[in-house]
Formats: structure tokens, C-alpha cells, sequence
């Protein structure tokens, strides 16, 4: 494999990773901070208890969010230097704004809620836990606008290959950024309530802590079920918001090859990507995909066919485009050429397909299980069934957000940049072998630590709370 | 609103605030590292390691945000600086990342499990977690005030060993030193009984290599750097590594004096003077070639546009004295000394 695949593959690898740790941290940190509230405006200790005991689950998967975001950082200048280059201005100038505005807040206030139990007012310690869902989902919010300027690049013009900013207040009013905020923080909200469910459920089977899992389970079944429906709502929405900047996404989720009025959606399609086509597509819903495109059963839909052609065209007339220019000049001389052609520039489809019927399915079993857990909100208990189905149900999150961010990062490829900047033009001049070798270090430590890590989760959630009144260390 | 500063006051002040948040994060995080390092050699028994542990648990998170800050402003501020160096120096970033990796993780992770060999090896982890961050540090800031090969596209041309001469390994040991006498000073401020007696007397001792190699580093500076060319220039500069000389002195009066806290905050000082001598000894440029001076980037060819700046500083002006503030509160917070009833508590690490 040669260094942009590689790099390619890396960035893919710890970005994933990364993403296993943050929705939890996103959504668990509001959670948490509504049970030390109730603790506050009612004084049940119960709910301090409640705070404990899923904080202290909290605490072993956030560690391991924040250092895994350290190497994405690191990894725009060690392995995709010319991007950094070209788009510091926007891109970088965004990510230090993160830091500076989020991540201190972050760090500060998890430390006091962590040691301040006894150092601070009930009042402050429960601010300290609101300061921190303010500002992980802060943080969630930075990070999704520069990646929504990579998707819609507005607020800038390019000169020579680097991105200049124009209007710093376009840039953050980003539409498209701020559709998939909502998408991301909908489903990341979603993912801890069934994380909390599926635990409750476990331990109301085995008739232990009653009162406290029950509490928890109530909280978390009401949650679930507002996010459940919220979430396909504002999917469909985002959907449309997709389709207007990036039809080219659209197309590739649907498998949609032809420009063609009044389109229908097809219940049961395939693609054949080789030969631009469908293998077969069969139960047509007439007017359906132009609707869910539009809003409207007659709008045009564009086809994969007749965007790359187009997209291709803007590009070269926009930036110059010339396919003979080396992307990278290594150090041995070796220059990287990587030409795209016009019918090429148009996202993977197969996998970008695939991953979309996927997180729809999965938001289909969502509603499902959550309106089941929400009628079930006080008898958990004695449907052993339905609670080992919830307990089995607390990773299918996690592969729903994958699958949505495998949608959004390879169906906008070929573009680093939307239509600005391509993704091979991006990579540093860094020996292939250099890449692999930190490629496979990756892997190896991460699932290593990724396996430590779920497996203490697991312990520390089957152990369940500290008895009541009990307050003596671990060691 | 843009053109209340123009480019080049801009590029000059992101260049200092550069600097000095390079300087920000190794005071703070510099104890956590120095203290990291010293732990197989200051902590015997279970309960000493775990005030080492306890003595930076509620900061190193914060702190680690400076260095993620740092890289934030290289990559907003000078984009085509934090390309070519973070590419350059792809192998020792790359390790680096790895042991902070291991060092948060051994803070999360060690007390979860009450058994002797597990804790043992995130002992193992804590140690190098900090020890080779604090060697890598030394060695790419030497780096850096020497020069990297670089050619003409900010191509890296040498190899796994190139930064490793001596000059590279000296900046090491030096800032392994200079963490480690740093970290024995807030584990002096933290810790009580015989620990603490332990730490003081480990600054003691390490104070007279940490000058020596303090002394090697800034003769050496004159033979592989320009550094010094700047404070030729101008005179008044030459204030800075005064200072810091006075500043190193200064922590072994205090010590030898009692006061404890002017004496971690003398070695603040005298980190904050180090990072700000080789930074601005660089100016104008910000990223040195090895191979030929004409290859080598100037803040100017490797800044960010004027408006981009601007908004950067005020961002910086509003939100910075802010966390300093807020920051500040929780050093104070949990300012007691780590005590053996306080390990009792069930949050402690």
C-alpha cells in the first residue's frame, strides 16, 4: 500500500476509535448532570448515589476519549501536512478555538467533580458536572463546524491552493455544520440512554438495587424514547440539508446513477459499481427519493452519472486543476501522481450505500426498543427477556454512529474539501514505511486499551453502586 | 475591526504567544512529567506511589490541554510551521503520543484493580509515560533551535537518528532534569512524612547536575545554533537568559532557605526563560533548515492572514484570562498536601 492509502487508513482507524469514547462522554455528562440537579432540588441521596455510580463509569471512558483526540490533532500536521497547509487559516484557527474555549473548561471542571466531592458546596459540584456537558458538547459543536466547512466550504476563497478567510460569522453559521451537529449530538444522547438502559435492566432482572436501577431506568427510558423519535425527524431533515450541498452523497446513499425527474426510491436496489449501474432494483415507491431529496415528488434528482462530470468541471475551473501535478514530492525524489479522472470524482458508492442502509435500519430498531423499554419503565424487571435485549442492545449505538460517519467522511470523497481540494492532495511527503509502522503501533495499543477499558466498564457496571452510606476506598 | 493591528504586529505577537505557551505547558505539565519520572526512584511503598499518583490527579488533564492548545495555535497561527515540523518530526510526535496514551491511561486505569502485578505495570507505564515525553520534548526543541533537514519544500531529509547528535541528546537530558527537579519540588508542596522529605532531597541533589547541563547546554547553544545571533543584535534580549541563570540559582536559595513555594516558582521562571530564549532566538524564523538557511520558514511565509490573527486574538483575550482564572481556582482547591487519609477517600487514584 502506498502512503495515502495509509494515511488514509490511519486517520480512519483512529478516528473510529476515538469515536468509540466521545458520544458516551457527550451524552452521559448531560445525564449525569440532570441526576446531581435532582440530587440538589431534592436532597435524595439516591440520586448522589446514582451520580456516583454512573460518574464513576463516566470517568474510565472519558480518559481515553481525550487522548485518543490528541492524536487526530496531531495527525492534520504529521500525516496531512499540505491539507494543513493549505486550510490552517480556517481549519486550524477553528481547532485552537476548540481548545482554548472547550477542552479547559472540560479539564477544569471534571477534576473538581471528580476530587470535589467533599471540597465544594453540593451547589458548585453539581455546576462543575453542567460545565462539563456545556462543554464536551461545546467541543463536539468546533469540531463539527471545521468539519463542516471540509463538507461546505464557505466563509473563505482559496489563493494558490490555501484557503483564506473572508467571514469568520459565515463560517460558523454554517448550515450544513449545524444539521450535523444536531444529527451527531441526537444520536450521541441516544447512545447513553441506552448505555443506562441496558445496564439498569441487567441488574432490575436480578432483583438487585431496586430503588437506584429503577430511578435510572425511568430517567433513562424517558430520554431515550424523546431522542428515538427526535432523531429520524431530524435525520430526514438533514437528509435534505445533504442533498443540497452534496447531491453527490446523496446519489451514492441511494445508489441513485441517473439525473431523472418525479425519482422513485427502491425498496430492494444493489449497486454494480464497476459497470455504473444497479444490479437489480425492484419495488419502486414512485416520486419517494425526489421527496425525501426535496420535499417535493417531482424535483429532479441528480445521478452519480451526471455529478462527477459536473462536480469535476467546477474543480478544474475553480483551482486549475491539472492532472499531472504531483501531489507530494517525497524526500528520495519520488513525486506521488495521483490524476482523477472526471467520471471519478464521485464517492465509493458500495460502502456509503451500505453504511446508510444501515444506520436507518438500526434507527428503526431504536424507535422499537425504545418505546418497548418506555411502556416497560416500571416492571423492567420481570421481563427478563426485554432487559437481556436492551443489555444486548448497548453496542448497536455505537455501530449506528460508525455507520452514520462512514455516510458523511467516504461519501464525500474524492474531496478532502468539498469540490475545493482532493483528498490525495492532501497527504505529507512521509515515507510509506513510517506510516505503516505507526499504522500497525495503532492497532495494536488501541485494541489492546480498547479491550482493557470495555472490559473495566463491564466490571464497574456489573459491580453496581457502592452501598448506601458506605464511603471507603478502593484500595 | 481587521486593521486595528497590522500583519506583521500580529505575526509577531502569535509568534511570542507561541512561545509562551510552549512555555505555559511545560511548567505545567512539567511537574507532572518530572514527578512521573521520579516515581520508581522516590515512591517504596503502595501508598507513597499513590500520593505521586494523587499529587498530580486533579491537574494533568488540564495541564495536557496546554500542549493540545499549543498545537492548536501552531496549526491556526503558522499552518505551513505545524505542517513541516509535525510531518518532520513524524517518528518522535508519534512516540510521544503513545506515552502520554499510556500515562492517562495508567492514571484511569491503575486503582481499578487491586492487585500488585497489575499496578505494577501501569507503574511501568506511569514512568515511561512521562520520562520519554520529557526526553522527546528536550530532544525536538533542540532540534529545533539547531535546525531539522528540510529542503526547499519542507521536505524531511534525514533520518529516525538524525535528531539524535549531541546537541539533540543534551536538550534531553536537560529537560529531563529540569522536569525532574521541578517534579521533586511539587511533590515537595503535595506529600508529607518521609516522601516528602525524600523529594526535597532529591531537588537538592538534582540541582547541581540540572546546572551543569544548563550551563553545557547554553555553551553548546554558541557552536550548533544561531540562537545567539538575535542577542547579539539586540542587547536588552540577553535579559532573558539572565534570568533564567538567576532563576536557577534562585530555586537552590529558596530550598536551602525553606521556602518551598518560591522555589517551585523559581523553576517555573527559569522554564518559562529557557522555552522563551530558544523561541525567540529563532525569530525571524520560526522553523530552522539544517541543510541550507535559505530553506528555512519565517513567521511571515508561515502565518495565517490577518483577519484569521485578529479573530485568534481576541478569542485569546477574552477566553485566556478566563481559564487562567478558573484554572487558578482549582489549583487552589485542591492546593492541600496529599495525606494518608485523604488515599482513603473513594476518588483518590
Amino acid at each position: 500500500m502506498d502512503v495515502v492509502m495509509l494515511s488514509r487508513l490511519q486517520f480512519a482507524v483512529t478516528v473510529f476509535f476515538h469515536f468509540i469514547f466521545v458520544p458516551l462522554t457527550l451524552g452521559l455528562s448531560v445525564l449525569l448532570a440532570v441526576m446531581e440537579t435532582l440530587y440538589v432540588r431534592s436532597g435524595n441521596e439516591q440520586y448522589k448515589r446514582m451520580a456516583k455510580f454512573w460518574g464513576k463509569l463516566f470517568l474510565i471512558n472519558f480518559a481515553l476519549g481525550v487522548v485518543t483526540g490528541i492524536s487526530l490533532e496531531f495527525q492534520f500536521g504529521t500525516n496531512w501536512a499540505n491539507y494543513s497547509k493549505g486550510v490552517g487559516d480556517i481549519f486550524g484557527s477553528i481547532l485552537a478555538i476548540e481548545a482554548t474555549l472547550a477542552f479547559f473548561l472540560e479539564s477544569t471542571f471534571i477534576a473538581v467533580w471528580h476530587f470535589g466531592w467533599d471540597k465544594v458546596s453540593k451547589k458548585v459540584h453539581c455546576f462543575a458536572i453542567w460545565a462539563v456537558a456545556f462543554a464536551s458538547n461545546l467541543s463536539a459543536l468546533w469540531i463539527i463546524i471545521a468539519n463542516g466547512w471540509m463538507q461546505n466550504p464557505i466563509g473563505s476563497e482559496f489563493v494558490n491552493g490555501k484557503a483564506v478567510l473572508i467571514d469568520f460569522a459565515t463560517v460558523l453559521s454554517n448550515p450544513f455544520a449545524w444539521s450535523q451537529y444536531a444529527h451527531t449530538i441526537l444520536g450521541a444522547w441516544l447512545l447513553a440512554g441506552f448505555f443506562v438502559l441496558g445496564i439498569s435492566a441487567l441488574h432490575l432482572v436480578r432483583n438487585n438495587e431496586k430503588d437506584f436501577f429503577g430511578r435510572s431506568f425511568k430517567l433513562a427510558a424517558t430520554w431515550t424514547l424523546v431522542l428515538a423519535v427526535a432523531l429520524p425527524l431530524q435525520g430526514h431533515s438533514h437528509g435534505v440539508t445533504v442533498t443540497k450541498y452534496q447531491p453527490a452523497k446523496l446519489a451514492a446513499m441511494e445508489s441513485h446513477w441517473e439525473s431523472a425527474k418525479s425519482a422513485p426510491l427502491y425498496l430492494l436496489v444493489f449497486p454494480d459499481e464497476k459497470n455504473r449501474r444497479n444490479y437489480f432494483q425492484a419495488l419502486p415507491v414512485p416520486g419517494m427519493l425526489s421527496f425525501l431529496a426535496y420535499g417535493d415528488t417531482q424535483a429532479e434528482v441528480a445521478g452519480l452519472n451526471q455529478i462527477g462530470a459536473a462536480d469535476f468541471a467546477e474543480f478544474v475551473a475553480k483551482t486549475g486543476y491539472r492532472a499531472d501535478t504531483p501531489v507530494a514530492v517525497m524526500a528520495d525524489g519520488e513525486k506521488i501522481i495521483r490524476p482523477l479522472k472526471p467520471e471519478d470524482a464521485v464517492p465509493p458508492v458500495l460502502p456509503t450505500f451500505l453504511s446508510f442502509r444501515l444506520m436507518v435500519g438500526l434507527a428503526g430498531v431504536f424507535l422499537v426498543l425504545a418505546v418497548v423499554a418506555w411502556l416497560r419503565r416500571k416492571d423492567i424487571g420481570e421481563h427478563p427477556k426485554i432487559a437481556r435485549a436492551l443489555a444486548l442492545a448497548i453496542p448497536l449505538p455505537y455501530i449506528c454512529l460508525m455507520a452514520g460517519w462512514t455516510v458523511a467522511e467516504v461519501g464525500r470523497q474524492p474531496w478532502i474539501v468539498h469540490k475545493t481540494m482532493l483528498t490525495v492532495q492532501g497527504i505529507s511527503a512521509v515515507p510509506a514505511s513510517s506510516v505503516a509502522l505507526s499504522l500497525a503501533a495503532f492497532v495494536v495499543v488501541y485494541g489492546c486499551l480498547g479491550v482493557l477499558d470495555i472490559w473495566l466498564l463491564r466490571k464497574y457496571a456489573m459491580k453496581g453502586p457502592e452501598p448506601a452510606g458506605h464511603a471507603a476506598g478502593v484500595a | 475591526m481587521t486593521d486595528i493591528l497590522s500583519h506583521e504586529l500580529l505575526q509577531i505577537i502569535w509568534f511570542l504567544l507561541w512561545g509562551l505557551l510552549w512555555g505555559i505547558y511545560f511548567v505545567l505539565d512539567g511537574f507532572d512529567l518530572g514527578m512521573g519520572t521520579l516515581l520508581p526512584f522516590l515512591a517504596c511503598t503502595e501508598n507513597e506511589r499513590r500520593t505521586v499518583y494523587n499529587a498530580a490527579g486533579p491537574y494533568w488533564d488540564g495541564n495536557e490541554v496546554w500542549l493540545i492548545t499549543a498545537g492548536g495555535v501552531t496549526f491556526a497561527a503558522f499552518p505551513t510551521a505545524y505542517a513541516v515540523l509535525f510531518s518532520a518530526l513524524y517518528a518522535p510526535l508519534l512516540i510521544l503520543l503513545f506515552a502520554l496514551i499510556f500515562r492517562a491511561v495508567s492514571f484511569e486505569f491503575r486503582n481499578k484493580i487491586n492487585d500488585p502485578l497489575w499496578r505494577k505495570v501501569w507503574d511501568v507505564f506511569q514512568f515511561l509515560g512521562n520520562f520519554v515525553p520529557a526526553l522527546l520534548l528536550g530532544v525536538a526543541f533542540a532540534g529545533l533551535f539547531q535546525g531539522i533537514p528540510i529542503n526547499e519544500n519542507g521536505v524531511y531529509m534525514g533520518n529516525l537518528l538524525s535528531l539524535l547528535n549531541i546537541y539533540g541528546l543534551l536538550g534531553g537530558v536537560f529537560f529531563v532534569l529540569m522536569f525532574a527537579v521541578h517534579g521533586a519540588l511539587w511533590l515537595n508542596l503535595k506529600s508529607e512524612g518521609i516522601l516528602r522529605a525524600r523529594a526535597e532531597a532529591c531537588a537538592h541533589k538534582l540541582w547541581l547536575p540540572l546546572t551543569g547541563i544548563a550551563v553545557a547546554f547554553l555553551v553548546a547553544t554558541a557552536f550548533y545554533t544561531p540562537l545567539y545571533s538575535a542577542y547579539l543584535q539586540t542587547r536588552v534580549l540577553g535579559i532573558i537568559p539572565l534570568l533564567a541563570v538567576t532563576l536557577l540559582f534562585s530555586v537552590r536559595i529558596m530550598l536551602q532557605a525553606g521556602k518551598h513555594i518560591s522555589a517551585f516558582a523559581s523553576s517555573a521562571g527559569f522554564m518559562l526563560c529557557v522555552t522563551l530564549f530558544g523561541v525567540i532566538g529563532m525569530f525571524p524564523n520560526i522553523v530552522l533548515s539544517s541543510i541550507k538557511p535559505e530553506y528555512s520558514i519565517t513567521v511571515t511565509e508561515a502565518s495565517s492572514s490577518q483577519l484569521t490573527l485578529t479573530i485568534m486574538l481576541c478569542v485569546a483575550l477574552v477566553c485566556v484570562p478566563l481559564v487562567i482564572i478558573y484554572q487558578s481556582w482549582a489549583y487552589k482547591l485542591f492546593a492541600e498536601r496529599v495525606t494518608e487519609k485523604s488515599l482513603q477517600s473513594d476518588h483518590a487514584y
